[in-house]
């Protein structure tokens, strides 16, 4: 697949979501559960990302790529 | 509706996680009227790579609400780092001798093996602070900086990060930008691009004792309520690099084009700038309690590096308060334009042309990696703690173009490593 059709396969994904149903504030019980936020273990992720930053060629993506230590 | 509360929390979060200060996050757990206390929240990470790197890296995050919706955060990790780095010299069939990064000093690799740095050793300071603060009724902006300090690197950042809710709170648009500007305080001096490595004791070829780097990033973020129980994250984002992107520690060896035996070593030369686009997406769902988190990045940039990232992680919860969550990672990059592993004698660019660009750090060659693991961890407890167990192997093709003893030797050996992480909430 290439570069182009994987950007429009999520747009796609994207804007479909978009033309759903919106869900009410009264639905949210499940969503509002911490565990559900996109970043619900950060210091996990903040670890997780140091480490590949420090061994492959590529970083960010969730947040900004950025620089921060000399391991790269 | 307080758990309508917690979901404008949630999504708050969702974008907060563009920021790259990952301590902004830890708000989204606070309870909505727990003013006053720090919310305090630590983790350590135990990385041992097999003969090479060994890392402990603790980390501690406070996170105080400040007003309905305004968080202070606060982080500081102390990254410490022993062991040895692929220098990227190719191995030989006889022992080699290479100068240590300050020149004054010598190791050896014995034949058939791949030259490591053994003076590969760090301790890093992060300091960073984020001040999450309403500025409207749908709309929060997201403040951060960030300090990181080791022995010969210094970096400052501050990053900004609008949301926006709109569509009865179920889309969060964000934009956010970040600035960091780094400076490299090499030991023994910055090299002269493809410079010759000399023996210790000999001044070896240097331009000045440090260099900087500018990087801004820019990140556009949507994230969208798909139904009651799934949501989906999409960014795109845009990173400028400008300044010095070398690494003063990688060599390059120049081999005899006959025999292909070392015949010495040169300093390496990256470009000084570097542009990369990146599409990420991440799908939440919640089955019965279980939570499916899935994310795909698709990176490119103008050093030739494209790269593919898959990574699913399943929390499955055994009972109300504990839980297992496996995880696996895939990842696979190109190399970059300027990756060669060697050198052919006659082929390597004269000393001091900054023009030309090569590398020979495997970091930046082809390769796939995976990672996979296991956590357990107690939740919905008082002080809730987990425990995870991760390894990670990565794989590259041998260059198909090796010859005379090259072909005989391992260029790209596996690298492989087991993380140990304990996090642990006060």
């Amino acid at each position: 697949m290439n570069r182009k059709n994987i950007l429009t396969l999520v747009m796609l994904v994207t804007l479909s979501a978009c033309a759903s149903t919106p869900v009410q504030p009264w639905e949210k019980g499940v969503l509002a559960n911490p565990d559900m936020a996109p970043e619900s273990s950060p210091l996990t992720s903040s670890l997780d990302d140091h480490i590949y930053f420090s061994k492959e060629g590529t970083s960010g993506g969730r947040g900004f790529a950025g620089g921060g230590c000399g391991c790269n | 509706m307080k758990n309508f509360k917690n979901l404008s929390v949630a999504l708050a979060g969702a974008t907060a996680c563009l920021s790259g200060v990952a301590n902004v996050s830890a708000a989204e757990t606070l309870d909505k009227n727990d003013f006053g206390n720090w919310d305090i929240k630590s983790a350590i990470l135990f990385y041992n790579e097999s003969d090479r790197v060994q890392a402990i890296e603790p980390v501690i995050t406070a996170t105080k609400q400040i007003d309905t919706d305004e968080f202070l955060s606060f982080k500081l990790v102390v990254d410490s780092l022993t062991g040895a780095s692929a220098s990227g010299a190719v191995p030989s069939t006889e022992a080699q001798t290479f100068s240590t990064p300050s020149g004054n000093d010598s190791y050896t690799t014995p034949a058939n093996e791949t030259p490591l740095d053994p003076t590969f050793f760090d301790t890093r300071y992060a300091l960073s602070a984020s001040w999450v603060k309403p500025i409207s009724r749908f709309t929060k902006l997201t403040l951060g900086s960030n300090f990181s300090n080791e022995f010969d690197y210094l970096s400052l950042s501050s990053s900004a990060l609008l949301a926006h809710d709109i569509n009865n709170r179920n889309t969060t648009l964000s934009i956010g930008v970040s600035a960091a500007f780094d400076t490299i305080d090499t030991v023994g001096g910055i090299p002269v691009a493809f410079g010759r490595q000399l023996p210790e004791g000999q001044e070896q070829p240097r331009q000045g004792e440090e260099d900087d780097k500018a990087v801004i990033d820019v990140v556009l973020g949507v994230t969208q309520v798909l139904s009651k129980d799934s949501l989906l994250v999409f960014n795109y984002s845009f990173s400028q690099a400008d300044g010095y992107l070398t690494d003063p520690y990688k060599v390059i060896s120049v081999v005899d084009a006959a025999s292909a035996k070392p015949i010495e070593t040169l300093y390496e030369n990256r470009p000084d700038n570097r542009t990369k686009h990146a599409v990420y997406t991440q799908y939440k769902r919640n089955f019965s309690g279980n939570i499916l988190d899935a994310s795909y990045r698709y990176s490119t940039d103008d050093f030739g590096i494209d790269s593919n990232t898959v990574d699913l992680r399943f929390k499955y919860r055994l009972n109300e308060q504990s839980f297992l969550k496996p995880h696996i990672r895939f990842y696979s990059q190109s190399e970059a334009d300027f990756y060669t592993p060697f050198f052919v004698d006659g082929s390597q660019p004269l000393a001091n042309n900054s023009s030309s660009f090569a590398t020979a750090d495997y970091r930046l060659g082809e390769f796939t990696s995976t990672t996979i693991g296991l956590e357990y961890g107690r939740d919905n407890v008082r002080r809730p703690w987990s425990v995870a167990l991760e390894y990670y192997v990565q794989s590259g093709d041998e260059p198909d173009n090796t010859f005379g003893q090259l072909a005989n030797q391992e260029l790209y050996p596996d690298v492989d490593a087991v993380m140990l992480r304990i996090n642990f909430d006060y």
